[in-house]
């Protein structure tokens, strides 16, 4: 049998898994691995920080379908990693996380650069490992790898030890995964789902939730079949943006805090609800008592804990939801459904009602409107670029105003809110999806909380392009303090920001700046048709506010709007 | 959901004998706010699975949650809720009690009673060793507390199901 050293073994491991694309940062514990890694023929995108490596895998992840994977060292390296877990964590992406350790001899004693960060990431990894024996290297790489991709997917870390990378092992290549205390169920129950057909036929105001399961299970084309099948229209949730065509009839737009009119109150009303691939988060449901409280809900998830966590459901389908949808279309297809558009007709024109009065909204005046910045990105992009966002008012407007056509090309921080996610996100987009344009939609605040990465964007040639909607504040916490603590707006006063224009200059990239709305479209035109990455800087009204809005706990149909 | 009850469950949960694996348990337990009252862990006859008992509290939602939970680690391969179903109790209790001559017969007696040994006599302390389910022991603590208990170790609650007759 072949014999290899640790890192060897390591690196043939991720070759098996069809590994080509590794987003890291070297450091003393992994260097080892960095010396036999340049001479694979995997591409390593060197960040400028650890959050960077594992925002981009992320966002490699996303845009891809695959799994994303990050290499860093011990200690710092591996801490830095935290944040960038969680987030994948929340938003059930998969990746792989591999990290140096100190010596196995070293560990407890308080090393150079040494951190439990087996014990740190335990609440905000899928699975971790620490790799204890160079015989077990190859196991454990295989089933981070199942793990991360399988079932509910997330993050899994690797914990590698920097003697265990010098070690010489046999090395075999592993078959199957199987796992006795591991078994997702991806094929749901028939009868479950058969009892999903008569609340079908029976309900007058039916309506489809969509999350990032749909996404994630590769399940809009059923889910827009489903829908076009019974006629029932459709809200997501922010993770599920992409799930279904936006441009569709029965398209509602984003539920929950900042959904829209017609979504929230098509929550509220509807007699049925079938919720697919999604987990009733907080800034959803709002007051959970008054959630859809005048409606059976059917949920589907690929995670049993998912269901029932937070509202009450009367029929749940644990299982994939792109198969648990196809099963339901094919039982539908011997239903007589001819009358739904009449059956659903005076629940559409209601829906129609409320989209005509209280549609989303706002005024360009003399000062750049930021949703005006998103809505002509949208149109001179025709919906088809892949957007990341960082997290705050800009990701909200994003959701609201940039209609993606197609599933995975929303990537944003769902669940955890991750403000300095949408740059080196959009440089793990770009990597994977080197023929689409790759636009990071950001805030002035959270532009720079990774900003840093604009470097490994310019060195690798990736032709990101970042929009940032300078208002000069951090919007979304100054939101809440206009109308709830009293125009108190303590400490998210941003004055001092870089000159944006003459950083991306700094970075040998293009750097433009829009002042009046007539600049809007110029800026964005040139700066979207450039070679290479771009940052375009948008001076926009200050105080602009995101409606609508729901009080954060109150029922989703008090609405705080224009 | 059923929020009317508070009442104890005990779940016996299968694990892989991996090292962190009480930390993984003990870390979901603490990070969700769900409520340990008492966990005791020990191999089974397969010495790659742990059993783990654990004793917890809450209404069925919260019970359902903390079982989908444990079943969602990677190394829970199987949980067992003792709710509802017959199973049988035991837990065991090892308590320094003040045995001065003129309560030492008043000790014994209760020692009797309770079917209960004493492990080790000193001149002004016995040890005594309680097995039984929680009622047993909140019983034997209630009488014996009087006479002065100096220390107390508890197992918290073993459960085995029962066979059907």
């Amino acid at each position: 049998m072949e014999m290899l050293t640790g890192a060897e073994i390591l690196l043939r491991s991720l070759e098996e898994e069809g590994v080509d694309t590794i987003f890291g940062y070297p450091g003393g514990a992994v260097i080892d691995i960095y010396d036999r890694l340049v001479r694979t023929g995997m591409n390593h995108y060197l960040v400028r920080h650890e959050q960077g490596a594992v925002h981009a895998a992320d966002g490699y992840a996303r845009a891809s379908g695959k799994v994303g994977v990050c290499l860093v060292t011990s200690g710092p390296g591996a801490t830095n990693t935290v944040t960038g877990l969680a987030t994948a964590h929340m938003d059930s992406i998969p990746l792989v996380v591999m990290t140096g350790q100190v010596p196995r001899g070293l560990i407890g004693n308080d090393a150079f650069q040494e951190v439990d960060i087996l014990g740190i990431t335990r609440p905000c990894t899928k699975h971790n490992y620490i790799v204890t024996d160079v015989e077990d290297l190859a196991r454990i790489v295989k089933e981070a790898f199942y793990l991360a991709r399988s079932g509910r997917p997330g993050p899994v870390l690797i914990d590698l030890p920097k003697d265990i990378m010098g070690m010489t092992a046999p090395y075999k290549p592993n078959g199957e995964v199987n796992l006795r205390s591991y078994q997702p169920t991806y094929r749901p129950n028939l009868r479950q789902l058969k009892k999903v057909l008569p609340l079908i036929r029976e309900a007058r105001r039916p309506l489809i939730l969509a999350g990032g399961g749909v996404v994630l299970s590769k399940g809009s084309e059923e889910l827009t079949r489903l829908a076009r099948k019974t006629v029932t229209p459709v809200t997501t949730t922010l993770m599920g943006l992409g799930g279904f065509p936006p441009r569709d009839r029965l398209w509602l737009g984003m539920v929950g805090m900042h959904g829209t009119f017609r979504a929230n109150m098509a929550t509220s009303r509807c007699d049925l609800l079938i919720a697919v691939g999604v987990r009733f988060d907080d800034r959803v449901t709002g007051d959970i008592e008054t959630f859809a409280s005048n409606a059976e809900i059917v949920h589907i998830d690929i995670d049993p804990s998912s269901i029932r966590k937070n509202v009450p459901v009367s029929i749940p389908v644990v299982g994939d939801c792109r198969l648990a949808l196809e099963i339901l279309n094919n039982l539908l297809e011997a239903e007589e459904l001819d009358q739904m558009d009449e059956a659903h007709g005076p629940w559409l024109a209601q829906i129609e009602e409320w989209k005509s009065t209280r549609p989303l909204a706002y005024e360009q005046g003399d000062v750049i409107k930021p949703q005006y910045v998103i809505e002509t990105l949208c149109r001179l992009t025709r919906g088809d670029a892949i957007i990341t966002t960082e997290v705050g008012q800009n990701q909200m407007w994003a959701a609201q105003y940039y209609h993606v056509d197609k599933p995975n090309s929303f990537i944003t921080s769902g669940g955890l809110g991750c403000m300095g996610f949408g740059l080196p996100a959009a440089i793990g987009a770009q990597v994977a999806r080197p023929d689409k344009l790759v636009v990071d939609i950001a805030g002035d605040g959270s532009i720079q909380m990774n900003i840093q990465e604009v470097a490994t964007a310019v060195q690798y040639g990736l032709p990101v392009k970042v929009v940032i909607l300078n208002n000069q504040y951090l919007g979304m916490v100054r939101q809440f303090q206009e109308l709830f603590y009293d125009r108190c707006y303590a400490c998210t006063d941003m004055e001092c920001a870089p000159d944006f224009v003459k950083l991306a200059e700094a970075y040998g990239a293009l750097g433009l700046r829009a002042s009046r709305p007539e600049e809007v479209e110029p800026v964005l035109k040139k700066g979207l048709g450039a070679e290479g990455f771009v940052l375009m800087e948008f001076h926009v009204e200050k105080e602009e506010l995101v409606y609508p809005m729901v009080p954060a706990g109150a029922p989703i149909t008090e609405m705080l709007l224009v | 959901m059923n929020h009317s009850t508070n009442e104890k469950h005990i779940l016996s949960v299968l694990v892989e004998n991996q090292p962190g694996v009480l930390a993984r348990v003990a870390g979901l337990f603490s990070g969700r706010g769900f409520n340990i009252e008492s966990l005791s862990v020990a191999e089974t006859t397969e010495p790659r699975v742990s059993r783990m008992t654990i004793v917890t509290k809450g209404d069925m939602g919260v019970l359902e949650q903390i079982k989908k939970q444990l079943n969602k680690l990677v190394d829970v391969i199987k949980v067992v809720d003792f709710t509802g179903k017959e199973s049988v109790q035991r837990e065991l209790a090892l308590i320094k009690v003040h045995a001065r001559p003129e309560n030492r017969a008043e000790v014994l007696r209760m020692v009797d009673i309770f079917r209960c040994r004493v492990i080790d006599v000193g001149t002004e302390y016995y040890t005594v060793e309680l097995t039984g389910d929680e009622g047993k022991i909140g019983a034997f603590l209630n009488l014996i507390k009087p006479m002065g208990i100096k220390e107390i170790v508890r197992t918290g609650a073993l459960a085995l199901g029962r066979e059907l007759k």
